[in-house]
């Protein structure tokens, strides 16, 4: 039932896909809008980047419409929206120590939102959530974030408690090593090492269900701490999102990605499974997001220093 | 007359008395085996009046010096003992407490400089490298004094090991958030968690090392003379039966030399129990005026310390870890408890030192403007509003801060706890004197009595020749 639902998804989503690069996606109450309930599933014009699901399809959420409703509504007239964000995350949502401003390409999605809702980019109050806050806020009443931008991957079970929107990203695990190591595959940079992980992330998680050989784990609340403990000689390894791992060596010349990447998954921006207008709409400015150039833009702005090529990074 | 009594006081009953050797054999009749050897001619020669005299001499003269030795030796020890509270122990229990304070000082000034990144004022700068000097510079000094212990001189030399290397973490942190890289904030939050779980808790062992030391000094110097006092009422006993005994057989109603004897004896007596009490209340005040208070003081001062640590750090490292929230929490918790807990700001003001009672309460004041101050900072941020969180918080050179309440209340302890320093030594500074010229008094006036005894009892026994 359900994979007769994704491959619905999968055909409904490249029709939408080639709506929007014919240029009616952008339109409001757009291309979703007749189609009423049916699923999007945004990776489907790109089989080589699909995602492995595990017993359910993390790529695909409500169709992009722009329409009106309840959530919307609160924001317009509450005037600003807010979004939950991270402060320390290089590149994706950082504190700028010099202008303390916070930055980063899930800023940039963030504010992209806040100008199709609000018309104006500024209108906008970054929050910063923890890690393990994340799903919580998004089910609180009242609810004190509108939505989630925060490198947040999509997993089943978080689909079972909040809404996703569409990919905007898609990662994989990486390791970050120390070049002087010399590690070619994911076997050499963990075996017999001490591997760190982000405290109950999927990396975290993936290391526990197979170790790759390391002699031992080393657990943080925070990649970051990982990178220093390894700059200080008590960790050789870190196994962490793509995404993060970029950041990592983004900040430590020294370090590389070392080895393939695997286990896929996608980054999407989390909301209350309530709000479906607000994720219709979410996902409208992601395909605009897309067709304008402007995720183009904020990849080469933020992260193609650090990425490289964006093409295994795109989610379509 | 006076002695009559004083001795008839003393004395046990006059149907028992007269027999200063409690000697059943030697009451008259002979013995059926005569024992020899020195005790037995000891027993003999007491037999006679005389040799009776010249028994009561000698153990009264050893009485006599028994206590003087005793008196004086105990009052000495408990003079070195003040000495060493009020000079020694208690300046380095004090350095403990300081390197303590110091370092937990650097680690919340560390953290507001890194919030305040390039517009760092210089005056904070400043204080964070003070904070390092004074812990570098009290290190060496309280492994110099001649009271710290092998345990304080090992985790001391460990201190001044830990040290550079927190200062090396900090200017790490320092110097890569200046580049804008948010790894700074892993730094300093690794610094952080370095001071509080390995530093600190070394200082820590140390500060309570010297306090176990200073505590043992105080109990030593306020330690009752028991020996001397037992011995001096019981050389006041002997002498007075000496003198009753005398009476009977001669009908003489005074011994002068006995007399002076009692006298010189009674003297020491008085002059041990009222300096004991004297010292005792002394040390007394200096502990509930100064050491008592202090520790309260210095617990609380670390607390909050450490409170204003977390409250920076978790501006520092929101959205990366949720322990300084937390930690904030517990802290506050603490503080705000009510004047029963330990360690509540509250508890400081229930029965404050007179000298510092008002600096207690001007610190009680700013302490709650900080707590509400941090609690409308911490509206703020729930509002996602970070630039405001951020300048309710700590900002350069405004005083409507949680930062600038916070310091506030800092100096008004620090200068409560100059107070509670300076009350202490008012009261401790004396007792080591006090209790020296007691030691020499009880043994001159110990002298006088045994010369009193000789002479007295060497006038009966010139009778006999």
């Amino acid at each position: 039932m359900r994979r007769r639902r994704a491959r619905t998804g999968t055909l409904l989503a490249a029709a939408a896909l080639l709506a929007g690069l014919l240029g009616t996606g952008g339109s409001a109450a757009g291309a979703g809008g007749p189609r009423g309930e049916a699923l999007v599933h945004a990776a489907a014009a790109a089989p080589r980047n699909a995602v492995q699901g595990e017993n359910c399809d993390t790529g695909t959420s409500l169709p992009p419409r722009q329409q009106v409703g309840a959530r919307i509504q609160e924001i317009r007239k509450r005037g600003y929206l807010i979004v939950g964000v991270d402060q320390s995350a290089y590149n994706w949502g950082y504190r700028d120590s010099q202008t303390g401003r916070i930055e980063g390409f899930d800023i940039d999605l963030a504010r992209a939102v806040a100008r199709s809702i609000l018309g104006d980019p500024d209108k906008v109050r970054l929050k910063t959530v923890a890690t393990a806050d994340r799903v919580k806020l998004l089910q609180a009443q009242p609810q004190t974030v509108d939505l989630i931008a925060r490198a947040m991957t999509i997993t089943c079970d978080r689909l079972a408690q909040i809404s996703f929107s569409a990919p905007y990203f898609r990662v994989s695990q990486r390791v970050v090593a120390p070049k002087a190591a010399h590690a070619r595959s994911v076997a050499e940079a963990l075996g017999g090492k001490r591997v760190c992980a982000a405290l109950n992330s999927s990396s975290h998680n993936e290391l526990k269900a197979d170790p790759h050989g390391a002699a031992s784990v080393v657990t943080p609340d925070n990649q970051l701490d990982c990178l220093v403990l390894m700059e200080l000689g008590e960790a050789d390894a870190t196994l962490s999102d793509s995404s993060l791992a970029a950041a990592m060596v983004a900040q430590d010349q020294t370090m590389e990605l070392a080895g393939e990447s695997f286990l896929p998954t996608y980054m999407g921006v989390g909301m209350n499974k309530n709000d479906t207008d607000l994720v219709g709409w979410v996902n409208q400015v992601l395909v605009d997001w897309r067709n304008s150039g402007a995720w183009q833009a904020s990849y080469d702005r933020w992260l193609r220093p650090g990425m490289g090529d964006p093409g295994p990074y795109r989610p379509w | 007359m006076a002695a009559q009594t004083q001795g008839g006081v003393r004395a046990p009953s006059p149907t028992r008395a007269p027999e200063p050797v409690p000697d059943p054999g030697a009451d008259g009749r002979l013995p059926v085996g005569r024992p020899s050897g020195p005790l037995a001619r000891l027993r003999s020669a007491s037999r006679t009046p005389p040799g009776r005299l010249r028994t009561a001499l000698a153990g009264l003269v050893a009485l006599a010096l028994l206590f003087g030795v005793t008196a004086a030796w105990q009052s000495a020890q408990r003079s070195a003992a003040a000495r060493q509270l009020a000079s020694r122990s208690e300046p380095l229990s004090q350095d403990a407490a300081e390197i303590y304070r110091s370092l937990a000082d650097a680690d919340a000034t560390a953290a507001a400089g890194f919030l305040m990144a390039s517009a760092e004022p210089p005056e904070v700068r400043k204080r964070y490298q003070d904070d390092l000097a004074t812990a570098a510079r009290l290190i060496p000094q309280a492994a110099a004094r001649s009271g710290a212990s092998a345990d304080a001189q090992r985790q001391l030399a460990v201190l001044g090991e830990q040290l550079p290397r927190y200062a090396g973490l900090v200017e790490t942190a320092r110097a890569i958030n200046r580049e804008g890289l948010p790894l700074g904030g892993a730094y300093l939050r690794y610094a952080s968690n370095y001071l509080q779980t390995s530093v600190l808790p070394n200082a820590q062992r140390i500060a309570d090392g010297e306090a176990a030391a200073l505590d043992g000094d105080y109990d030593a110097a306020a330690a009752v003379p028991w020996a001397a006092l037992v011995l001096g009422v019981l050389l006041l006993g002997a002498l007075g039966r000496q003198q009753v005994l005398l009476f009977r057989r001669t009908n003489r109603v005074f011994n002068p030399g006995l007399l002076t004897a009692t006298a010189a004896v009674l003297a020491a007596l008085a002059w041990t129990a009222v300096g004991t009490v004297s010292a005792g209340t002394d040390l007394h005040r200096a502990r509930t005026q100064g050491i008592d208070p202090l520790r309260d003081l210095n617990r609380v001062r670390v607390e909050a310390l450490q409170a204003h640590t977390a409250e920076n750090l978790d501006l520092v490292s929101r959205g990366a870890t949720e322990a300084f929230k937390e930690r904030w929490d517990a802290l506050a918790r603490t503080l705000t408890a009510s004047a029963r807990d330990t360690g509540s700001v509250a508890g400081l003001l229930a029965a404050p030192p007179e000298r510092a009672r008002q600096q207690l309460a001007d610190a009680r004041r700013w302490f709650d403007e900080w707590q509400q101050r941090h609690a409308e900072a911490a509206r703020l941020d729930a509002e996602g509003r970070y630039e405001e969180t951020l300048s309710k918080t700590l900002a350069p050179g405004r005083d409507d801060t949680a930062e600038a309440a916070f310091n506030a209340a800092g100096q008004q302890w620090a200068q409560a706890g100059r107070a509670e320093q300076a009350a202490f030594d008012a009261a401790a500074g004396g007792v080591d004197g006090t209790l020296a010229v007691q030691a020499a008094a009880t043994a001159l006036l110990a002298a006088l009595a045994v010369g009193g005894t000789v002479r007295g009892l060497g006038r009966r026994l010139a009778e006999y020749r």
